[in-house]
């Protein structure tokens, strides 16, 4: 009958067990996977991320040079991140915030130099 | 005799069944006579997915069949594809496969242990399992980057590795959670109230329960001693354990089933940690699946098949899943004639049901 006695007492006297969100965050882990981010500039529009992406959430448009993301749809597992041969993609550490209106995400970039066009020039 | 039946729709919502399921139960007076459970309510079709996902793509579907044995899906999704293709997994993932299906169960037996005190009204015992659970996914999350589906799984081995400071943290937090769930050992196992409501109640013969097909431990707690883990796939074959087997085959033996296997999950980790060698974690792929494969993977639930087949494309022909709580589900409608309507919820609590691993 007295088995729980010791926790409740521990619990009752000891530290509270939550923290006061707002002005107490925890600190992210190293290999906290948060949300998806693009460096534009440095991707080429191949399409090898929506190819391996599981969720579907990737739509890459080359002769646009258009770069589409779907945060609601997306599975936050970082199979796009590995499969990218440019290293343009990376995830943060921070998680998606609540909002009113769910949009995607839409980067236009440059498109990209072909190499023979690019040693011409040069 | 007949005029004093009457039918209770137990569920879909139910204070106590986090996930849909109904059973009409039928009563004479309080007394159970008759179960007829009724499920589909959350059918996503995930098996038929493979027509439309590659086989490297259907492990995160796979994962997703359940949301708190995930790795286990994932786990046991990669195995039957790396059976079909002849893939030799490195050893080093192997182990790393069983440290993360070993935190699964921790965390899962923590769970239940708490939903099942919730569900009697053991407030306390509620907030203090889920309490030394955090600890656990917050483990999850240190080495994986997520804190219950994982995504850590693949065809041919593991995404990532766990570093050596965080091998020895795991070690730790075995022997933090040892000692938290030691304290309340006495609480669960010798509680005047949790066995007025347990003992004697539900009880299914080893006999019934190996005929009925049950799984996990269920079938443990009726005094058969089958583990799939026994059978050595991924690392468990480099490690030592005996199942937890008790004979009752009531409610409180399955209790204590789940209870001492978090010793067993826990020594599992060390031993993993202590043994884990160098070297790679994954192979390449290469080439499609082709032929038939069959798979048995313990999970906290029970065990839990996986048939694949696939025909030379990179998408499969077909997927099968037999989940453990489908399993338990004829031994469940066995236990319940009989019972009064007040043990209804403990009853459909001791089988762990997960139902949405059971309508996928």
């Amino acid at each position: 009958m007295f088995g729980m006695l010791s926790p409740i007492l521990k619990n009752g006297f000891g530290k509270p067990a939550t923290r006061l969100y707002p002005f107490e965050k925890r600190e992210a882990f190293d290999k906290a996977r948060g949300q998806l981010e693009i460096d534009i500039d440095k991707c080429i529009f191949c399409g090898m991320c929506q190819r391996k992406c599981p969720s579907t959430c990737l739509n890459v448009e080359k002769a646009a040079s258009k770069w589409e993301l779907d945060p609601y749809n997306c599975v936050i597992c970082g199979v796009c991140v590995e499969a990218c041969p440019t290293k343009c993609l990376s995830l943060n550490k921070v998680y998606r915030t609540p909002v009113y209106v769910k949009e995607n995400q839409i980067k236009i970039g440059k498109p990209p130099v072909k190499k023979t066009a690019a040693k011409e020039n040069a | 005799m007949g005029d004093r039946r009457t039918v209770i729709p137990f569920g879909p919502q139910h204070p106590v069944l986090p996930e849909p399921i109904q059973l009409k139960l039928v009563l004479e007076d309080e007394k159970v006579v008759e179960a007829l459970p009724q499920i589909g309510y959350i059918h996503r079709g995930l098996e038929r997915l493979v027509k439309v996902r590659d086989f490297n793509q259907m492990v995160f579907v796979a994962e997703r069949i359940c949301g708190i044995c995930s790795f286990q899906h994932a786990m046991s999704y990669c195995l039957s594809i790396e059976r079909l293709m002849n893939i030799e997994v490195p050893e080093r993932a192997d182990y790393l496969r069983v440290i993360w299906s070993e935190l699964h169960r921790v965390h899962s037996h923590l769970l239940w242990l708490g939903l099942m005190a919730d569900a009697f009204g053991f407030e306390a015992m509620f907030m203090e399992t889920w309490k030394i659970r955090e600890a656990v996914v917050d483990m999850m999350e240190a080495t994986a980057g997520s804190r219950v589906i994982i995504s850590t799984c693949q065809v041919g081995g593991v995404r990532r590795d766990i570093a050596p400071e965080l091998l020895q943290q795991i070690v730790k937090l075995a022997d933090d959670v040892q000692r938290r769930v030691k304290a309340i050992e006495h609480s669960v196992l010798n509680d005047y109230t949790i066995k007025k409501r347990t003992v004697d109640k539900g009880v299914i013969s080893k006999e019934q329960a190996w005929k009925l097909g049950a799984a996990g431990p269920v079938l443990r707690a009726s005094g058969v001693k089958w583990d799939a883990r026994m059978i050595g796939y991924a690392g468990y074959k480099y490690l030592n354990f005996e199942p937890v087997v008790e004979t009752a085959g009531d409610c409180y033996a399955r209790t204590k089933v789940r209870f001492r296997e978090m010793f067993v999950a826990l020594d599992l980790l060390r031993q993993a940690v202590a043994k884990i060698p160098a070297g790679e974690i994954n192979v390449k792929v290469k080439g499609n699946p082709e032929g038939e494969a069959f798979i048995q993977v313990e999970q906290p639930r029970g065990e839990v098949t996986y048939t694949v087949k696939g025909n030379g494309t990179k998408n499969l022909e077909k997927m099968h899943v037999r989940t453990p709580t489908f399993a338990n589900i004829p031994a469940f409608l066995t236990m319940l004639p009989g019972c009064e309507l007040a043990d209804v919820p403990v009853l459909a609590l001791t089988i762990d049901p997960c139902i949405s691993c059971t309508e996928r």
